[in-house]
């Protein structure tokens, strides 16, 4: 029974992938249905199972067969779900089969429409061998076929070369996060003898060395560093907002809800080895910290409708990512899945405006869309509204409850923290007064282009607009359905010996909505007040400038690392390859050159031969009596 | 009665089995008709007989004229064999002159 649930979860979007990927240019508008079944079977079974695990309070596992077995060390192909795969299946699934359904109507009319739901099914594949896998090694093939698809997607129009190029980032700075997370595997394999989960965890259950802790701090750093990879974080962001070249349904799911999280997944999958290493969970905590600081004043200046929510994407992960580091896994998981609800219902809207303008990206060109847009406009605005954080939306409670979390912690966090979400405010109403308020500035054609978009893209977008309201029931102040349920997985459960209610916790929730009102504010009086509109590319200086050109971050990167490891490239192929060819070469002459004497000897004169034998026989009989 | 190598003395057979060797080894380098080195191919090998016979009867042992006749059993079958190639060599190129067999150059 249990293996027939994993398999049916597993199996049926890997069938949709095979299906839409095979004969995508057959079943034509079909493969968009049949994606969006395959995922929503895999919803279904999940909920099933959820309601199962909840109940029961038992994880269902399933080894299907012994993977690899070498002496006292053996990987079983084994899938779990218990409480922590099964949230994260339930917000992929469900999540992902309204990105599928919106996409039957985005994607339409290009001409890999099968192609596209294949990728995304396989997308959904991975994701699931992600999150269920009960070993390291079977979250790493499901942490590669995520990083594979979205590759693919992100480089899915490919005749553009620029999109090619931000898929080959994608991939190639995911790769160094990836020799982290391998790294990580190799040193837990070695401490345990093990990678599965359950054992690591009873061995640490165990009681631990000094020596063992050490190295369990360089397997937490290296595991950090596939997370950091992953989830886009300081240093290796810079493909998330590159990212935004792919179409805006894998924008969304993939670089916005759920493939981006995979890194707080992880961390709170093994938070029994990171609880051991104090000083990395500080590493983290400042990371993410300086991290949502980082992105969101970059994303205050960004024109990109894309880039700006691509921005606010990284910096939410920071804000994550410091809930992480300080042990409070339960709230970092509650600000993922609030987070997946309203940043998914962001950008399916902005994936609806750009639509609407027929491609369109840059805001300044946009304006007064709330008059066409009534449907996109009511949800994006229930959105921004969560994600800056006004209470009564889910992103207030999860938000604030990270924020707490870094007072109590580490003041100077908090403080940071507090100013990422102040700008989080200034930017998202900025976005939102500018897309949607004034007047329309675009062209004549494109207005009278604009429209609504249809049922199938609005109804995703009414579902996870209501979701960002009332997400936050999940886990209210005080009464929280999330840490109880999570108490399966957490060893230390750090939000559960919470500091009492009081009134502390009261100023801190005013001021973070006093901190979110600033922000809405210096975004009306500027945008809707003044009514100003960003400049032009040319006219704008001074630190501005700096902010608007990402911090220059790329080029720093482009001339510290892309340019010398070009450079030793070019080296090694005009040098080092030249000389050896040479070597070898040369080598090959001389023999040829000899040969083509030692040719003339044999010239067919018997004569000769004799005399050469006669010769020859004579020298060994020489060295054979005489000369020894 | 007295043993014939004690008479003449053991070395001197095996100076007359080199000097017969070298003078089939120098037929062989400077001859150049083939029936010619053919017949100095024979005084070699008889020269290595004859060393065969005189050691043979020095041990008072018979093996080595054993040897010597399965060498005379082997030598006219090789004869055999290498006549019948000149044969054919002359009928082919109308002379036994080894100079002028070139065919083997590689």
């Amino acid at each position: 029974m249990d293996t027939n649930v994993i398999l049916l979860l597993l199996l049926v979007p890997l069938l949709g992938a095979l299906l839409n990927i095979c004969f995508g240019k057959k079943l034509g508008n079909g493969s968009g249905i049949i994606a969006t079944l395959a995922v929503l079977v895999s919803f279904i079974v999940t909920v099933i199972a959820f309601f199962q695990v909840n109940t029961t309070k038992q994880p269902i596992q399933s080894d299907l067969f012994e993977w690899m077995a070498f002496a006292n060390f053996k990987v079983s192909f084994g899938f779990l779900l218990d409480q922590l795969s099964l949230l994260w299946l339930l917000f992929v699934t469900g999540i992902g089969t309204l990105i599928h359904w919106y996409s039957t109507s985005y994607m339409k009319g290009d001409e890999n429409y099968g192609k596209f739901f294949g990728y995304l099914n396989l997308f959904v594949f991975f994701m699931i061998v992600l999150v269920t896998g009960s070993n390291l090694l079977i979250t790493f093939i499901g942490w590669e076929g995520v990083g594979l698809c979205s590759y693919l997607l992100i480089g899915f129009w490919h005749k553009n070369q620029s999109y090619n190029d931000a898929a080959k980032k994608a991939f190639i700075v995911n790769r160094i996060g990836d020799l982290g997370f391998l790294v990580g595997v190799f040193i837990l394999a070695f401490l345990f003898q093990s990678v599965d989960y359950m054992t690591i965890k009873e061995s640490l259950m165990h009681g631990t060395n000094h020596q063992i802790n050490t190295w369990i701090g360089v397997a937490a750093l290296a595991l950090f560093i596939g997370a950091v990879g992953k989830s886009a974080q300081i240093p290796l962001y810079t493909w998330l907002p590159d990212a935004m070249a792919g179409p805006t349904p894998v924008s969304a799911l993939i670089h916005a809800a759920t493939m981006v999280t995979a890194g707080i997944f992880l961390i709170t999958r093994l938070n029994f080895v990171f609880d051991l290493a104090p000083q990395i969970q500080n590493i983290i905590a400042i990371v993410g910290a300086v991290t949502s600081l980082f992105a969101a004043s970059i994303g205050l200046v960004q024109n990109d409708i894309k880039k700006v929510l691509a921005y606010s994407t990284v910096s939410q992960l920071g804000l994550m990512f410091m809930a992480v580091g300080f042990g409070a896994y339960e709230i970092a998981v509650f600000h993922v899945i609030t987070h997946a609800f309203f940043k998914a219902c962001l950008f399916l809207g902005s994936g609806s405006v750009i639509h609407a303008m027929g491609g369109e990206q840059d805001m300044r060109k946009m304006g007064g869309l709330n008059k066409f847009m009534k449907a996109t406009y009511a949800t994006f605005l229930v959105a921004t509204l969560a994600i800056s954080g006004f209470p009564p939306f889910s992103g207030f409670f999860s938000k604030d409850e990270i924020l707490m979390t870094a007072f109590h912690n580490n003041p100077a966090l908090y403080i940071i923290g507090s100013l990422a979400s102040i700008m989080t405010a200034f930017y998202m109403f900025r976005l939102l007064f500018l897309t949607f308020f004034r007047n329309f500035r675009g062209t004549q054609e494109q207005k009278n282009h604009l429209h609504e978009s249809p049922a199938s893209m609005t109804i995703p977008l009414w579902i996870l607009g209501i979701l960002s309201v009332v997400g936050g029931v999940i886990s209210l102040p005080g009464n929280s359905w999330l840490n109880n349920y999570l108490q399966p997985i957490i060893l230390n459960n750090a939000a559960n010996n919470h500091h009492a209610f009081g009134t502390i916790e009261y100023v801190l929730m005013a001021v973070a909505v006093i901190g979110a009102l600033i922000g809405f504010g210096m975004a009306y009086s500027k945008y809707i007040k003044k009514g100003d509109i960003p400049q032009e590319d040319e006219q704008i200086t001074g630190f501005h400038k700096v902010l608007y050109n990402k911090y220059y971050v790329d080029e720093i990167y482009m001339k510290i690392i892309v340019k010398p490891i070009y450079a030793l490239g070019t080296f090694f192929r005009d040098v080092v390859e030249v000389a050896l060819s040479e070597t070898i070469f040369g080598l090959g002459k001389i023999v040829d050159g000899l040969s083509l004497q030692g040719k003339k000897a044999q010239n067919g004169n018997i004569g000769l031969y004799l005399f050469a034998f006669v010769f020859g026989v004579c020298i060994i009989l020489y060295y054979l009596f005489i000369a020894s | 009665m007295e043993n014939v190598i004690e008479i003449i003395g053991i070395e001197k057979y095996i100076y007359l089995s080199i000097i017969l060797f070298c003078i089939g080894v120098f037929g062989i380098l400077f001859r150049r008709n083939a029936i010619i080195m053919f017949m100095c191919i024979e005084i070699m090998l008889n020269s290595a007989n004859m060393l065969l016979v005189a050691f043979s009867t020095y041990h008072q042992d018979a093996q080595g004229q054993v040897f010597v006749f399965f060498t005379m059993a082997v030598a006219a079958a090789e004869v055999a064999v290498g006549l019948a190639i000149l044969v054919t060599i002359y009928r082919n190129i109308g002379s036994i002159d080894i100079d002028k067999l070139k065919n083997l150059k590689g």
